[in-house]
């Protein structure tokens, strides 16, 4: 099976004092195995509760989850945990994700105690290991978080991850806390043990350069809707969607002397998921605007292979 | 010759605090034009809002202590001033605008009145004329004039970057000092903003220092560039030739680092190694333990500043011949 994740017509809404917020709102897609899916969108867009939802660490409102195969929103809290071995998640702040009263060791440890996993000789050893694995010098498993920079912070987030052997990680926003320098030693990190551990990732970040870089496809969220999904090269070579065309001219480029391009700045602000638009979610700021984009929302239609839409331009 | 309007030398900035001190700034050199628009690039810690404080003299004291240097504004040493006079300047001469522009709003003003009390102080308008200049600068950076009477908390944080370059703009400064005005927003709301700044620095004529850790934002919005790291500047150009033809290691080391939108790229080639500890800061130069091109030398001798063609320089003992360099 090509799929190791399916996902079907997801929604997460939460209550809230002002009205009921549609943080996912019906989402559809698949995550191929061995692949990295890039997540990309402004914040407040969707992708954390999306992350956080296939692995049920929020409970989705609809919607199907197929994780290789398995209907996972029909199983138990016992059966989940055990799949959750095959699915682990690295967070953006490395330092409110780890605690700071645990060492290093114990931190990367920590899932050994929840499954009952290896004696303590087994475990020590495997706790090495995994350091090596994600190179943090062996001299560090008695330290504490705080004693760390954010890049190693992140890559014991990343042993912790590791440490069940995992098949699926979401990885949200892993180097959006990072300095450039740090960051890409980490993106490496993560495109090397992919190759070596055979993993699948969904890779979320607002920065669209580094969704593209790292990743194999890429949806396009706008208020908890995808609103574009294709290869990372299309998106940048052929972007349908007016939001993908502003995203990506909004962007400042590294470069001078380059071919001016035409910037398409977009007025106002990202609506409220409360009362999201009805009709397409992105009408009240899409610079080509019609009638019928106010009244209902548009399908998806594959523009070319492997090219998914939601506009009425297609 | 360009007309300078500000020149630091020399300038070493401590915090003297419990793990011990902190050389934020040390023998900074650094020039602005008239009428230019510099961008000040280095990642976390490197020392750039501390540089930016100093020119103002708003470096917390204590813990942190401007120990040397000169900071010529002008013709004036601002470093040597009386506070009062300082306060003259600030807000008025010279204005910042901040990463979280509501450290620079009161919370419990409107942002009308806000920026009529700034006008009326520094420029000696009567209630009225603060009025007009308030309402039409809200009026350049896109704000309805029914938002006048609204609190900071009631904006966005576009919206509320919008009243900080309105109430820095508001007094017709020489200088404007950003410090990472848009890196908490979103990509599209900085495009707003950046788009923004360019237009009023054109109208008012504004020499702009930009901080920032975004070299996309420096080729967009600068037209010269120095390189921070550590403390101490170790490149500066004009942006052409900065991204063009990057001398420093740490430079070339960033231009690696960055994942590229419009060119396939494989695999990062990252700058090694951490961040130095800024109470233990490495001898000689500073980066010599994370530089691919370093010799024996650098870890004991401080680099030179190597003037290059152009207005180009650099701190690297490769370009004093000290230390084999690339093979170009
Ligand atoms: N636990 C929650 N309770 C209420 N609202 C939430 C909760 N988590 C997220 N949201 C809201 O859902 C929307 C999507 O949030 P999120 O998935 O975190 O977006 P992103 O990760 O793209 O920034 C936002 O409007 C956010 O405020
Ligand atoms: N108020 C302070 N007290 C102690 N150390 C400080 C203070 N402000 C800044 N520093 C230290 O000074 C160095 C430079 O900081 P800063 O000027 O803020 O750098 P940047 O703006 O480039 O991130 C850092 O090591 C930082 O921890
Ligand atoms: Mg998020
Ligand atoms: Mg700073």
């Amino acid at each position: 099976m090509q799929n190791l994740l399916e996902v079907r017509n997801l929604r997460k809404d939460f209550h809230t004092k002002k009205g009921l917020l549609q943080a996912v709102n019906d989402i559809t897609f698949d995550v191929r195995r061995g692949e990295t899916l890039g997540i990309v969108g402004e914040s407040g867009c969707g992708k954390s509760t999306t992350g956080r939802a296939v692995l049920r660490l929020v409970e989705p409102t609809s919607g199907e989850i197929r994780f290789d195969g398995q209907d996972i929103l029909a199983y138990s809290a016992r059966k989940m945990r055990e799949a959750r071995k095959d699915m682990q998640i690295i967070f953006q702040d490395p330092f409110a994700s780890l605690n700071p009263r645990l060492s290093i060791s114990q931190i990367i440890a920590e899932p050994f105690d929840v499954y009952r996993m290896y004696g303590p000789g087994e475990r020590a050893q495997r706790v090495l290991e995994l350091m090596r694995t994600v190179g943090l010098s062996n001299k560090l498993v008695n330290a504490f978080p705080h004693e760390l920079d954010g890049g190693r912070r992140q890559r014991v987030g990343v042993a912790r991850a590791l440490a069940l052997n995992p098949k699926f990680i979401v990885c949200d926003e892993p180097v959006s806390a990072l300095d450039v320098s740090i960051q890409a030693q980490i993106l490496n990190l993560i495109q090397d043990l992919q190759q070596k551990l055979d993993l699948t990732y969904m890779f979320i970040s607002h920065d669209l350069s580094v969704v593209k870089h790292i990743s194999n496809r890429v949806a396009v969220m706008y208020l908890g809707k995808i609103v574009e999904l294709t290869t990372s090269r299309k998106i940048f070579t052929n972007p349908l969607h007016p939001y993908t065309q502003a995203l990506l001219s909004a962007i400042p480029l590294p470069k001078v002397g380059a071919e001016k391009r035409r910037r398409i700045i977009l007025e106002g602000d990202v609506p409220s998921p409360i009362n999201p638009p009805t009709g397409c979610i992105f009408c009240g700021r899409c610079p080509f605007v019609m009638v019928k984009c106010r009244e209902t929302p548009p399908p998806i239609v594959e523009a070319e292979p492997d090219h998914f839409v939601s506009c009425y331009l297609l | 010759m360009a007309e300078r309007l500000l020149e630091i030398e020399n300038l070493r900035v401590e915090y003297h605090t419990d793990d011990g001190v902190v050389t934020a700034v040390d023998n900074l050199k650094l020039h602005l034009n008239k009428g230019q628009t510099l961008g000040l690039v280095g990642e976390t810690g490197a020392g750039k809002t501390t540089t930016a404080l100093s020119i103002m003299r708003l470096v917390p004291a204590p813990p942190g202590r401007i120990v040397s240097g000169t900071v010529r504004f002008r013709d004036e040493d601002l470093l040597k001033k009386r506070i009062d006079d300082i306060k003259k300047i600030r807000g008025n001469k010279i204005s910042m605008i901040f990463q979280d522009p509501m450290t620079s709003l009161n919370p419990v003003l409107t942002i009308g009145f806000q920026i009529e009390e700034a006008v009326m102080l520094h420029q000696g308008l009567d209630r009225k004329a603060a009025r007009r200049r308030a309402a039409e600068m809200l009026r350049l950076v896109g704000i309805p004039a029914e938002r006048e009477g609204d609190y900071p908390h009631e904006f966005s944080g576009g919206m509320r970057q919008r009243v900080g370059i309105a109430m820095a703009l508001s007094c017709n400064p020489e200088l404007l000092i950003a410090d990472e005005p848009t890196t908490a927003l979103d990509v599209t709301i900085q495009a707003q903003v950046l788009e923004l700044m360019k237009r009023l620095r054109e109208q008012f004529s504004t020499s702009m220092l930009l901080i920032t850790h975004d070299l996309g934002v420096v080729a967009e919005v600068c037209d010269h560039v120095a390189i921070m790291y550590a403390g101490t500047i170790v490149e500066y150009a004009d942006v052409t030739t900065l991204f063009t033809n990057p001398r420093h290691p740490y430079t070339r080391g960033l231009f690696g680092s960055i994942p590229s939108l419009d060119e396939e790229v494989t695999r990062l080639k990252p700058i090694t190694g951490l961040m130095p500890d800024p109470t233990a800061l490495p001898s000689g130069c500073r980066f010599h333990p994370r530089c691919p091109m370093a010799g024996e030398i650098c870890s004991s001798r401080i680099p030179q500043v190597t003037e290059l063609d152009n207005d180009h320089s650099v701190h690297c003992m490769i370009y004093e011949g000290l230390v084999p360099g690339y093979e170009e």
